[in-house]
């Protein structure tokens, strides 16, 4: 082979006025969920209004960290050349302590040992100089 | 309580499809038409009476009302609706049309889906259409939070779901298996069908290819070409028209609460159910006046065979959890207590965002399925969950 192709690089989100927020915290490897300041309470994807008290006051509330696998899903066909010659690859849903679900991918851990319950914790992915994405990998004792 | 104003006062008179191909070699537009003036000659009207169309939409619709129109010649339309999110709007499609009816806003309805969903725009392989040199996720939003970790499609968002279920009820591949296993079979004997007189066994299901781990090639929708289209119109006038009335008996919509994000809605309590799903049965019960056991046949939305399992529970066919015996044993089939997408639903026979559903719920009130319940009296129909979804009771005397 003599042609030399640039790899492909991992999508990236969209960055809007109503999330930018989010990843701008995770650009500076802080793990954050929208809360409301008046109830208190979490929402995830990032909007406007709390849809329990229609607040539109909110904070960007730092997570742990830590959580546990809710559900995961292994892929075998990509759909996009940057999981070429990648594939079976995990998607997991990340139940954090703090109770808000979040879809990631787990690292360092091969795809025939991911478990529902299984305890992860963070770890960063630096996709470009604006993004950075919460990637989980299996907690060690 | 839910108003009963709509119960029987409209009905579906007619009934229209094009074939079902993998490569239509024609615009939608023109499949739109066709399907439209067949539903009109299965009714016995001339296009020109139309005085109402509703039609849903979601990403990729290239057929609207001016068109229509245009190719159909209609000059005294006077309701228009549209109804948003694609495969779970096909029921409210029809619903609409029917409160137009009830409520002396229009006479006769037409109401269609048509798409080149093989030959075009193909769900199934969402990036790809978009070429590599696309890194950033597209709208809407929500996409955002999703593309970065390779979950693009459907089939990827419903193993979650499916994975879920099994871990929390022991829920295995062979349950899953059985709704592929019905659906083939009853596509076997339907020739319109993209799988007749191709029924498969349970060791052909758990041996196929798996697509996104749990979710097998068996368990997926079908990508077509094609149209559907019925005609609307009031339940008296439906009377003196070519072919016995489907009534609609109820019709109803449901979103459930915040958290809805399309299959996507993994902030809600459980995601071993469709929130929206439940809510709109239970109205939907509710306005028809009838119960679970009421129900003859039932066409439910196959997006994925998985969450038909989901459906039947969360739609009070089962307890929670129950799905998996529930479709054991045959139970959906053809001669057992509640078969199942009789046409072989999106996944055996055409994925035309589920109005094959509507159709073929208005065959078995008919009496003219190529599965056909015997003395079917009332027929539920469902269109997409993970998505604000709607569901209609077709039923054969008022």
């Amino acid at each position: 082979m003599t042609s030399e192709r640039p790899r492909a690089r991992r999508p990236v989100p969209k960055l809007e006025r109503d999330t930018h927020g989010y990843w701008e915290h995770l650009r500076r490897h802080e793990l954050v969920i929208q809360r409301c300041t008046q109830c208190r309470t979490y929402r995830h994807h990032p909007r406007p209004m709390c849809p329990e008290c229609h607040s539109l006051d909110f904070e960007w509330a730092r997570m742990s960290g830590r959580g546990a696998i809710y559900t995961y899903a292994l892929v075998n066909q990509p759909l996009h050349p940057f999981w070429n010659g990648k594939t079976p690859y995990n998607v997991v849903l990340v139940e954090l302590e703090e109770g808000v679900r979040i879809v990631s991918n787990l690292v360092d851990c091969p795809n025939d040992l991911i478990r529902i319950g299984m305890p992860v914790t963070v770890v960063w992915e630096d996709v470009s100089e604006e993004i950075s994405l919460p990637m989980f990998r299996p907690e060690t004792a | 309580m839910k108003a009963r104003a709509l119960q029987n006062k409209a009905a579906i008179a007619g009934i229209g499809c094009t074939d079902f191909s993998r490569d239509s070699g024609r615009t939608e537009y023109q499949l739109a038409l066709e399907a439209a003036v067949a539903a009109c000659r299965d009714a016995g009207i001339s296009p020109h009476e139309i005085d109402c169309i509703t039609l849903s939409s979601y990403q990729s619709e290239t057929v609207d009302e001016a068109e229509l129109v245009n190719g159909l010649g209609m000059k005294n339309l006077s309701y228009l609706g549209l109804v948003g999110h694609g495969g779970g709007a096909g029921c409210a499609v029809v619903g609409h049309a029917a409160l137009a009816i009830a409520t002396g806003m229009a006479e006769t309805a037409l109401c269609l889906r048509a798409l080149n969903s093989r030959s075009e725009f193909r769900y199934g392989q969402f990036d790809k259409n978009r070429g590599e040199e696309n890194l950033e996720a597209p709208v809407p939003w929500f996409y955002s939070f999703l593309h970065p970790y390779g979950f693009f499609t459907p089939a990827q968002w419903a193993a979650f779901w499916a994975r879920r279920h099994m871990h929390e009820y022991g829920t295995t591949a062979e349950h899953f298996g059985a709704i592929a296993v019905a659906a083939r079979k009853h596509a076997a004997r339907n020739p319109a069908a993209r799988f007749y007189r191709q029924p498969i066994t349970m060791q052909d299901y758990l041996d196929c290819r798996m697509v996104v781990d749990p979710i097998r090639l068996f368990d997926c929708c079908l990508e077509t070409d094609g149209a559907c289209a019925v005609i609307v119109t009031s339940a008296e006038r439906a009377r003196d028209l070519a072919h016995r009335p489907a009534y609609i008996r109820a019709m109803a919509q449901g979103t459930g609460g915040p958290g809805l994000f399309p299959i996507t809605a993994f902030n809600r309590e459980r995601i071993t159910g469709m929130e929206e799903t439940a809510r709109m049965g239970d109205f939907l019960f509710a306005m028809a006046d009838l119960r679970r056991e009421d129900i003859d046949v039932a066409q439910l939305y196959d997006h994925f065979g998985p969450l038909v399992l989901l459906s039947l529970e969360d739609l009070g066919f089962c307890a929670r959890g129950e799905g998996g015996p529930f479709v054991e044993g045959g139970r959906i089939e053809l001669g057992g207590d509640l078969p199942i997408n009789t046409h072989g639903g999106l996944v055996a026979e055409a994925y035309i965002h589920g109005f094959n559903h509507i159709v073929e719920g208005v065959r078995q009130v008919r009496g003219t399925s190529t599965a056909q319940v015997e003395g079917a009296e009332h027929v539920l129909v469902t269109s997409a969950d993970g998505v604000p979804t709607s569901g209609l009771i077709l039923s054969r005397s008022t």
